[in-house]
């Protein structure tokens, strides 16, 4: 009864530049519904609860505020939180790329005498291909947030930052479970509570048997050396308290200076990402401690081209994100591609400027995908000047010959009036042949990129300086 | 009364002469003295945007030199004001972006009206653009404007905010994507009935109006033209 589910990664190339990719999303009509539908729900339930703040605004420039002082200070912070949650119990090491971090972690984990992990939702190790890693050095990782378990299970990638499944329905759902669980009962409804029961009981045995667990961060706080893990199903704070060993992978512009200033960021971070006022389970730890949660407790501070990003001076914004997906769920060209096209674990708006920044010479494509609109800057809790940084990326370059000498060609027409002048009048003869019609509904390429969806108007016979020069007599 | 400049833009100087015209007309009408200086030619936004600063520049610098003297800029370009106000800064460092106006700004906040003695019989559904809206915070102005002519009947355009899918070069580049933005904002325009649709840019108008010329559905118009009318 269950239709066979195709991985959209498999569909939609990773490696192709950005409209190719986006081309074969946007064939896809099922994809298209479940993000639309998805999308507009949260985008509905986020304008909701962050309207019900008077303070939102001085909220969300307290955030950034916050977040700009981490950049300025960012090695003084990082070191600061090793000091502190090294004197509390825990381990941290220094890992420069994500081959240094995946093999820091596989480490840990062989040294726990495992062969196996459970993890906790983490963008992190997304970010650095950890579960990748660990399969080809013999290691086995199992995602525990539901999301997460679906595309896993698929064997398909995230297709969104916090909802990696959007791109499924809930019988598509149903189907993966049924093909790829194992365990899934006999006669699975698409029902969510039945869905999550028998995501429950496959999760449950992986809990009790698991030694190792595998976690990002959402903050980590340098005054106190503790880390903070928010998510809402529970399955997190089962990875974080029951396997012995615990082992975090933070990105290091994740630090916080304070522990007060999490304050802040518990009132964006859920109404920004779900939508809902308070999160339901929060996490934090500060190291370890004996006969409560994990007694040997790993942190791996990873760069990862962080500190390049940092180096720029507009474009270092990008590192005050905190990964909440409201920029994606507004992003009409989001909406309408999904993840899978950007090729990379950061799509949406944020990855267009996160992504070229982090891999520097790859995905030049990304900067271009976006109409400048400007709904992402408007919602994000940390205030990233998204269309800034975009248009600030595009300015580095490279640029397409043609293009490059056509826009120089308009510049020098553009520099010149009485050549511009001359232009016009050129235009509007030149069309003459199309002016009765009054519009071109097919040109030759590039302009048949215009026209395939849209007619171009032509230049009327009268222009306005003509009109302006006449009754100035 | 201050020394009004009226920067055409582009768009309109190639295409749609009858823009600036109403801004004209509805400036005199108020009493204003408006001049037009006859060796602007563009803002320099389309360079920006794609990514050529130094071009970019060069046309900011050019706009700097034809306006500088005026104590307001009237424009009738969310966009070109947008792009004066926030570039400009960093592209040439130079802040007359201050004294730039999209003609809603500039009838609402320097000359206090809202009612500009225009009359319009006909239906018209409003689509707030995107840099009018966001970069440059019009808000409601342009609406509020519409609100007080005479005999037009306003009606909502569903999903309003959503973009129209041009972003200049965008729709070329992202030919597809845009497409996919277009045929939205074409279905939603329809579906109002009306028979206008007003906006406060036409680069973004004769994005739809390409789109809604095949498909069917209200007459673009940009709103100036409304004010302008008497009918
Ligand atoms: S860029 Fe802003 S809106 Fe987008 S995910 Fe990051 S914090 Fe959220």
């Amino acid at each position: 009864m269950s239709t066979r589910i195709v991985p959209a990664a498999s569909l939609i190339p990773a490696d192709a530049p950005f409209p190719k990719a986006a081309k074969v999303a946007l064939g896809m009509p099922q994809l298209r519904k479940n993000l639309a539908h998805a999308t507009g729900t949260i985008r509905a339930k986020r304008a909701n609860v962050a309207g019900e703040l008077d303070d939102w605004e001085s909220l969300r420039d307290t955030a950034s505020a916050i977040k700009a002082d981490v950049q300025h200070r960012l090695p003084e912070l990082a070191v600061e939180f090793e000091r502190n949650a090294t004197a509390a119990g825990a381990r941290v090491h220094w890992a420069r790329d994500a081959q240094e971090a995946n093999e820091i972690a596989a480490r840990i984990v062989r040294e726990a005498g495992a062969d196996e992990v459970v993890k906790v939702k983490s963008m992190a190790t997304q970010e650095i291909e950890l579960n990748e890693h660990f399969e080809a050095v013999g290691l086995k990782a199992f995602e525990t947030d539901l999301a997460e378990l679906i595309v896993q299970l698929a064997e398909d990638k995230p297709s969104h930052i916090l909802v990696p499944a959007i791109h499924y329905n809930r019988t598509e759902i149903r189907d993966i479970f049924d093909q790829k669980m194992g365990d899934a009962p006999k006669g699975l409804t698409d029902e969510p509570a039945a869905l999550a029961e028998a995501a429950r009981q496959h999760l449950r045995r992986r809990f009790l048997s698991a030694k190792v667990a595998v976690s990002g961060a959402n903050f980590a706080v340098a005054e106190t050396g503790s880390l903070v893990v928010v998510e809402s199903e529970g399955n997190g704070r089962m990875c974080l308290t029951m396997p012995r060993t615990l082992i975090s992978i933070v990105g290091i512009e994740k630090l916080l200076p304070r522990f007060a200033d999490l304050e802040v960021f518990m009132q964006l971070l859920p109404r920004s990402s779900t939508g809902e006022r308070m999160n339901p389970y929060t996490s934090v730890w500060t190291g370890a401690r004996e006969g409560d949660g994990p007694e040997d407790v790993h942190v791996i501070l990873l760069d990862n081209g962080r500190t390049g990003v940092l180096a720029d001076e507009v474009g270092r914004q990008a590192l005050s994100c905190i990964r909440c997906s409201a920029c994606l769920n507004v992003c009409p060209v989001y909406e309408r591609t999904g993840g899978h096209a950007y090729g990379h674990v950061y799509p949406g708006p944020i990855g267009a400027i996160l992504a070229p920044q982090l891999e520097p010479g790859r995905h030049d494509d990304l900067p271009y995908a976006s109409s400048l609109c400007g709904a992402c800057y408007e919602v994000c809790p940390v205030k990233i000047n998204i269309p800034e940084v975009l248009v600030h990326l595009r300015q580095q370059g490279p640029h397409q010959a043609g293009e490059r000498a056509a826009m120089r060609a308009a510049k020098a027409v553009m520099a010149r009036p009485r050549l511009w002048r001359a232009a016009l009048k050129a235009a509007r003869i030149g069309s003459m042949p199309w002016r009765r019609k009054g519009f071109l509904r097919r040109l030759p390429w590039p302009g048949s990129k215009w026209t395939v969806s849209r007619d171009l108007p032509v230049p009327p016979k009268e222009d306005f300086r003509d009109w302006w020069k006449e009754r100035q007599r | 009364m201050p020394r009004v400049g009226l920067f055409i833009t582009c768009v309109n100087d190639a295409l749609f002469p009858a823009t600036p015209k109403a801004v004209v007309q509805i400036l005199e009408r108020l009493g204003y003295d408006v001049d037009f200086p006859a060796a602007q030619t563009c803002c320099g936004q389309m360079h920006a945007n794609s990514g050529y600063k130094k071009d970019a520049a060069t046309l900011a610098g050019a706009f700097e030199d034809v306006f500088g003297a005026y104590d307001a800029i009237v424009t009738p370009s969310g966009s070109c004001a947008a792009m004066a106000r926030d570039q400009y800064p960093h592209l040439i460092g130079s802040d007359i972006g201050d004294h730039v106006y999209e003609l809603s700004e500039f009838l609402i906040d320097v000359a206090g009206v809202e009612d500009v003695g225009a009359r319009f019989p006909h239906t018209v559904t409003y689509h707030p653009t995107c840099h009018g809206t966001r970069a440059l915070g019009l808000g409601d102005k342009p609406l509020r404007l519409l609100r007080a002519v005479q005999g037009i009947e306003l009606v909502d355009l569903p999903a309003a905010d959503q973009c129209c899918g041009f972003g200049g070069t965008f729709a070329l580049k992202n030919s597809e994507v845009s497409s996919a933005m277009l045929a939205d904002k074409c279905r939603h325009a329809a579906d109002t009935g009306a028979e206008y649709l007003a906006a406060a840019d036409n680069s973004c108008l004769t994005h739809i109006g390409g789109g809604i010329f095949r498909a069917g559905g209200p007459r673009p118009i940009h709103y100036a033209e409304i004010l302008a009318s008497t009918a």
